[in-house]
């Protein structure tokens, strides 16, 4: 199978290694053509973002006004803070100039004078190397002004990097935006989108960092080519990171629609000690987590995993064994989600903290029966009541670990007190009494 | 205790500074560069930071106490950061971080009386398939034991 995102080439990381093996060939195709006829065949690529929504990225491109006298601009997102997800890093690290060929494509069909890479604060290490990559790219006249003279087309952009410093919030776009922009990485109210009003309210493009570094391939060996691999529906490959108990952890780049128990057992060699699989998160800690006995026939893409009660999300497959306390797992995703709430909707500021005392009363030993359809409760008011997705994510773990695995969270909490002798002055208060009965003395 | 940058600091600043249209989105390129000089954010340094980059203190101030990244108090010479998201937690992450603790004798964000170590828990890392790690000031170490920990702890000088 041949890889698209991360080639077995050694040293591509190396402007020469890279330049030998066709690089900024697809750049020099791209300016040979129309910024609209990169959209069309990005659109008809069928190339769907690789962030977690899955939204299809040409689409997303065509969405930027096509006359405007304000500046455009292009971010990158690098943030990749989902618990799961460690996907971006190998990029940065094995692939940058395929990530900066992408996104002078990608400001060529936008019309973007200056794309921003966001990564995340943490990743010190991959900052630098990118940092490195993009010197290169400026020395060797592949960004910046110099592109006009290098590539001999009236079009030049700059790509900065901007350094996130830990929220896991600023991985949603919007937010995204508020931290470039030096505020508080609050999202913002949708509409207007981002390719209405964005950065500094000028038209703005969001992709995620594996969706760019897709670009130059698709480019240079045509649209065609690459709606034939993997899912029909959702086509390409994917950077599957998958954690937990597997015995090969790592990130695979694989065809979209592999079986999920392929990848599990072939790819990451199966579970430890040939444990059975209670539970797994097939994308990254907020996707709704599948049971072990739910995986057979499942397909790693946007519309099986949807299917299967799922979603995609960053291809971060969590895999837990038959001996992981689902209640603890439960609580620290819970806490992971209160921790990183912006604190701007009331549903997910409170909701999410309630979620995690409700748990931590069970995990004491102090909760009962009840307290299980309290969280599915309070996680369905969080659902959709939110200004941006941090609100699901944090409430479909909840909900749908509760539901799916109703039996073990029952084993947690105290069992239905059931008395010996029938309480007369209890059983009084259901006795059914019909309104019809009651005489009112006039 | 006032705060100045230093020139090279203020060359720097002034490069983040060209990146952008406006001079509120440097406030995070400001914050770093000032938190490697000063160790940590003062009131002081935010002044500074408003001063330099001509906006308002205020909004300085809301994106230090936003960001877990910027600290207000002092951290240790070696800042340790100690994953136990759920990767890291399903293979030893709480075990490695109830060993840091014990073996350092503090809790969560607290620092060792000679400054050298500080402790924290953080959230994913983005190292689940290298799962358990930690983190020390920019460097990250991954496919942990408690042994290998060990071995860390004892080569920092």
């Amino acid at each position: 199978m041949e890889r698209i995102v991360l080639p077995e080439i050694p040293n591509l990381n190396q402007i020469d290694v890279y330049l030998k093996n066709g690089g900024f060939e697809a750049a020099k195709k791209a300016f040979s053509q129309t910024p609209d006829d990169i959209i069309e065949q990005v659109k008809k690529s069928g190339l769907r973002g690789r962030g977690g929504a899955a939204f299809l990225t040409g689409l997303k491109w065509s969405f930027m006004p096509k006359t405007t006298d304000m500046p455009k601009y292009l971010c990158i997102n690098g943030d990749e803070s989902e618990p799961g997800s460690f996907k971006d890093r190998q990029i940065f690290e094995y692939n940058p100039f395929q990530l900066i060929e992408g996104a002078i494509i990608t400001c060529y069909a936008i019309g973007a004078k200056i794309a921003y890479l966001y990564i995340r604060g943490e990743y010190h290490k991959w900052i630098k190397l990118m940092q490195q990559a993009i010197d290169t790219a400026y020395e060797k006249g592949f960004l910046g002004e110099k592109m006009k003279s290098t590539f001999g087309v009236d079009f030049y952009c700059d790509l900065y990097i901007h350094k996130g410093a830990g929220a896991y919030i600023c991985g949603e776009e919007s937010s995204l935006m508020n931290s470039i922009e030096g505020k508080r990485g609050y999202p913002r109210v949708k509409p207007p989108f981002p390719a209405q009003k964005g950065l500094w309210g000028c038209p703005t493009t969001i992709n995620n960092v594996e969706t760019i570094t897709n670009v130059p391939p698709i480019i240079l060996k045509g649209w065609e080519w690459f709606s034939k691999i993997g899912a029909p529906k959702h086509p390409g490959t994917l950077l599957f990171g998958i954690s937990g108990h597997v015995n090969k952890p790592g990130v695979y780049e694989l065809p979209t629609g592999i079986l999920l128990t392929e990848l599990i057992y072939d790819v990451a060699g199966g579970v430890p000690g040939n444990k059975k699989i209670k539970c797994v998160i097939p994308g990254g800690s907020s996707m709704p987590p599948l049971r072990g006995d739910q995986l057979e026939g499942v397909r790693m893409d946007a519309e099986s995993l949807r299917a299967a009660g799922s979603a995609i999300g960053t291809g971060g497959v969590i895999v837990m064994d038959e001996d992981t306390n689902l209640l603890k797992v439960l609580l620290r995703i819970t806490h992971f989600y209160h921790h990183e709430s912006c604190g701007q909707c009331t549903p997910c500021r409170e909701g999410t903290g309630w979620m995690e005392k409700i748990l931590k009363r069970i995990e004491q030993g102090n909760g009962t029966s009840k307290d299980l359809d309290l969280l599915v409760s309070v996680a369905q008011n969080i659902e959709g009541n939110t200004i941006c997705a941090l609100g699901d994510a944090a409430a479909w773990p909840v909900k749908f670990m509760i539901q799916r695995f109703r039996d073990e969270f029952e084993k947690y909490v105290k069992p239905q007190v059931v008395l010996p002798v029938p309480n007369k002055v209890h059983s009084m208060r259901f006795t059914k009494i019909s309104l019809d009965n009651i005489v009112l003395k006039s | 205790m006032s705060f100045k940058f230093t020139e090279e600091n203020l060359k720097r600043l002034e490069n983040e500074r060209k990146k952008y249209p406006e001079s509120l989105a440097a406030v995070m390129p400001a914050i770093y560069i000032a938190q490697e000089q000063n160790g940590y954010i003062t009131n002081e340094v935010m002044t500074e930071i408003a001063d330099v980059l001509g906006i308002d203190k205020v909004d300085v101030l809301g994106v230090v106490t936003f960001y877990t990244m910027f600290h207000t108090k002092p951290v240790g010479k070696y800042h340790i950061q100690v994953c136990t998201n759920v990767s890291c937690m399903l293979r030893g992450g709480y075990e490695i971080w109830e060993y840091i603790k014990s073996k350092l004798g503090i809790d969560n964000m607290e620092v060792t009386p000679d400054g050298k170590f500080s402790i924290e828990e953080v959230e994913c890392m983005g190292a689940c398939g290298y799962a358990p790690m930690i983190a020390i000031n920019e460097d990250y170490y991954e496919n942990l034991t408690k042994e290998k920990v060990e071995e860390i702890l004892n080569s920092l000088k």
